[in-house]
């Protein structure tokens, strides 16, 4: 269950550019390959905020599709697993451009 | 209540539109979740540059053999090189008490309900081992092939040790993880003989998740395949 610590790091990250006030609702940015897994942080978010400026806060949560580059033929393709070959020229590996951040992207504070 | 944001309803799909609410203030993050993890990270990647360690961080399954591997090593090379080893499990010293009986340095981190070390926890350790007289320092994470891929402890190498009972497939089981990792240890290949095992298709299944992943096949029991293993380490990678 790292989506605990990874749910700790957000509340620890908000904490600081919150300026004290209370937290409305924190914006997260989570890539499809990143290993977090979205249900997983929503499940986590309630416990790890409770007691925090944070309590009560909404979570959003914005999938990044991760996408990789071909340095074969230069197209870059969505990509679902990090074995995808290359859907326009066959070539067997792809280097992954995005879908593994795990990011706080911005807060709405009172 | 919904448990998952506090709000009275129930059964609603959480993807709020704000309009209920006063307008806050917004502020732009756009900072990586684990920058706190990284920072230590890098701060333990300083120290052991400073100090010309080798740190490699292991994962695997529980039960690979990755205390197995380092008892061998450590009896094998210890001779020539100052190693040390941090030793990660959720409970019981057992498997520091395993590597301390080779006579090399050695710290338990018990993570308790944690499935992974964090890269805090590693500079803890370092302040109780002689990292002024260190070549390699092995790392050994908590038996998981999940949670561990995403948080970088300032190692040199991720080393990922699969044994052959675990099955060919696990490096598309667990891509992260074989992503992250660019060397493999294919261990207990003693026991291939019993086993259905392919080692081709494994090997290739590991080059397509982590494209020039370096491999060796060793039995940490054997001691078949640990000599080139010897080799790479003296080397320093
Ligand atoms: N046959 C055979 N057995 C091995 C080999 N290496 C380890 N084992 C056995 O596998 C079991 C687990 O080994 P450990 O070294 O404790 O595994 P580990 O990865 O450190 O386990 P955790 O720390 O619990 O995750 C033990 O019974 C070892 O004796 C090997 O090369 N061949
Ligand atoms: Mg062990
Ligand atoms: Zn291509």
């Amino acid at each position: 269950m790292h989506e605990l610590s990874i749910v700790q790091g957000v509340v620890e990250l908000c904490e600081q550019h919150c300026g004290g006030r209370r937290v409305l609702a924190v914006t997260l940015e989570i890539g499809s390959l990143s290993g977090a897994v979205p249900e997983a942080l929503e499940f986590c978010f309630e416990a790890a905020t409770k007691g925090t400026l944070l309590e009560g806060a909404e979570l959003e949560i914005e999938r990044v599709e991760a996408t990789g580059y071909c340095s074969d033929c230069g197209v870059v393709s969505p990509v679902e697993t990090y074995f995808d070959s290359c859907p326009s020229c066959g070539a067997p590996a792809l280097l992954l451009r995005t879908g593994e951040e795990m990011r706080v992207k911005d807060l709405e504070v009172e | 209540m919904c448990t998952t944001c506090g709000c009275p309803e129930e059964g609603h799909d959480h993807h709020h539109d704000h309009d209920g609410h006063l307008p806050g203030t917004r502020i732009t993050i756009e900072t990586d979740i684990l920058a706190k993890n990284n920072r230590y990270a890098a701060g333990n990647r300083a120290l052991f540059k400073a100090n010309g360690i080798f740190a490699l961080n292991l994962v695997s399954s529980p039960g690979s053999g990755k205390t197995t591997i380092l008892e061998r090593t450590l009896c094998d090379l210890s001779g020539n090189l100052r190693c040390a080893v941090i030793e990660g499990d959720q409970q019981t010293d057992n498997d520091a008490r395993r590597i301390a009986a080779t006579g090399v340095p050695v710290k338990q981190i018990n993570t308790g309900a944690g499935c992974h070390l964090d890269a805090h926890m590693v500079g803890h350790a370092l302040e109780e081992l002689p990292t002024r007289e260190m070549d390699i320092l092995f790392i050994e994470n908590v038996g998981n092939l999940v949670c561990p891929a995403s948080f970088d402890l300032g190692e040199a190498h991720k080393v990922v040790v699969l044994s052959v009972t675990e099955g060919e497939d696990k490096p598309l089981k667990y891509p992260q993880m074989f992503h992250a990792a660019d060397v493999m240890l294919l261990n207990k290949i003693d026991l291939l003989p019993y086993l259905d095992f392919d080692v081709e298709k494994c090997l290739e299944m590991a080059r397509r998740v982590s494209p020039g992943i370096r491999i060796f096949q060793l039995s940490a029991k054997s001691g078949q395949g640990m000599a080139e293993w010897y080799e790479w380490l003296r080397g320093k990678g």
